[in-house]
């Protein structure tokens, strides 16, 4: 039988948590680019495309992570369309944080007082150019904490896709634990490496969230 | 040949009519102010002139442009007209001067060049022209106001609708903006303004429409207005019945 050392354990989940950040950065960016695109369609004039838009974010809202990798992973194959653990672990998790950020965003365009519309409006502004130039610049400085705060949730649901088999942190903690039968110390190391990738964003988003709170000027 | 034409308004927030039936026309370089109660319409007037409301029946006309709910109608209204609120609302992450060439820049496709010399201008016509970099956190109310002000004139609109301007103001600062209002108004500009400065509709307006219930109630020049307020509804709203 195999000896395994303690490095041996550390430097494999080291090596398998660069799935996580690949896959956490991946999804919270692009997951952030469709998140716009949402939230257009939420706060749009046209009320097929706000109820829509709610539909999507409601959907991805209100069932469970681990469902929505499921039915990508095991549906779309019934479809005829094969995904790797890889794809549906990215398009699952791109899907529920744009879902996410659109909703965390437009309660960030709505606190812009109804005033900044108007004046707006008045100097004829289209409502694209009043989003481009006069709201997302002011919701934005309000978004960053809660932002911040939500790339951990990313972080952490990316722990889920283990379930289909992709190999990243946890499911590699899996492995090991099955090879060295030494779960409390896999899963221990598992958990200090999620700590450290996640507890440095919590913190960034309190701190942005205390400058943004003190800083009454804009400059 | 009158600039701005408004026939039979009409206009309900649900069940409430707030505006039954008005009908007024207002001739290029005329004064006008709206006065009555709140809760008369005279706001609501106001804001359907610029499309920030839609109305329900009749017609609302400046310079050709007319008033539709789409936004092709609505930018081609709010190029003829600007508005200046009561709460200001200046955009607080631009500074002054960016707050007054963001319209220019952005609707008009004027140069970033051609619309900071626009909007020098303008502030220095409001007595702002050293707040060019201020933020508007930096500015008193009245500072606020003035750039608003000059924000709504490098538009170079036909006309003026004045919100309750001075509403919001402490009373050493009303002054200042109404300086700059009636400035304007000896520049020839169309102004309509909800007003509750009694003193200065009588100095500087040409015509006063008095509003009651959703309706014009009376209308006339400010001498008859005030001094001869002809039904008892005025006579109340004046404190002289």
């Amino acid at each position: 039988m195999t000896a395994f050392s303690t490095w041996d354990i550390v430097s494999n989940l080291l090596l398998a948590a660069r799935w996580t950040v690949l896959l956490s950065l991946l999804a919270f960016v692009v997951g952030g680019v469709v998140g716009l695109v949402v939230l257009y369609a939420r706060i749009a004039r046209k009320a097929w495309l706000r109820r829509a838009a709610g539909l999507y974010i409601e959907l991805f809202q209100g069932t469970p992570l681990l469902m929505q990798l499921f039915l990508i992973f095991f549906g779309l194959p019934l479809m005829g369309l094969d995904v790797s653990p890889w794809a549906a672990a990215f398009v699952s998790l791109t899907l529920w944080s744009s879902a996410f950020l659109a909703e965390i965003w437009r309660g960030c365009v709505e606190s812009i007082p109804k005033g900044q519309w108007e004046a707006s409006s008045s100097l004829a502004m289209s409502f694209v150019e009043q989003l481009r130039y006069v709201i997302l610049p002011q919701s934005m400085r309000i978004a960053v904490p809660p932002t911040v705060g939500f790339s951990v949730q990313v972080v952490k649901g990316t722990a889920l896709t283990s379930i289909i088999g992709f190999v990243e942190l946890s499911k590699a903690a899996t492995i090991i634990t099955n090879a060295t039968f030494e779960p409390f110390t896999v899963y221990g190391f598992a958990a200090l490496i999620y700590f450290a990738l996640c507890w440095p964003l919590s913190k960034s988003s309190q701190i942005l969230e205390r400058k943004l709170n003190v800083a009454h000027h804009h400059h | 040949m009158s600039l701005i034409t408004i026939t039979e308004v009409r206009k309900s927030f649900g069940q409430n009519e707030v505006l039954k039936g008005i009908n007024l026309d207002i001739a290029p370089g005329e004064v006008i102010a709206i006065i009555g109660k709140s809760g008369s319409g005279k706001s609501t007037l106001l804001r359907c002139v610029n499309g920030l409301e839609t109305i329900d029946d009749g017609s609302i006309v400046v310079a050709g442009a007319q008033l539709a709910p789409d936004e092709v109608h609505l930018r081609a209204l709010r190029l003829k007209v600007g508005m200046i609120f009561q709460g200001f609302n200046l955009f607080p992450h631009l500074t002054a001067g960016r707050n007054v060439m963001l319209s220019p820049m952005v609707v008009k496709k004027v140069s970033a060049k051609e619309a900071e010399a626009e909007a020098r201008a303008r502030l220095d016509q409001v007595g702002l022209g050293h707040k060019f970099d201020a933020y508007p956190d930096q500015l008193s109310g009245g500072q606020q106001q003035r750039v608003a002000i000059a924000r709504a004139l490098a538009m170079k609109p036909l006309a003026l609708l004045c919100d309750e301007i001075t509403s919001a103001l402490d009373p050493e600062l009303v002054n200042e903006v109404l300086a700059v209002v009636k400035a304007l108004a000896e520049q020839g500009m169309t102004l309509i303004m909800v007003t509750h400065e009694m003193r200065f509709a009588r100095e500087v307006c040409d015509r006063v429409v008095f509003m009651h219930q959703g309706r014009v109630h009376e209308i006339g020049p400010p001498e008859d207005v005030f001094t001869h307020p002809q039904t008892p509804e005025l006579k109340q709203f004046l404190g002289v019945a």
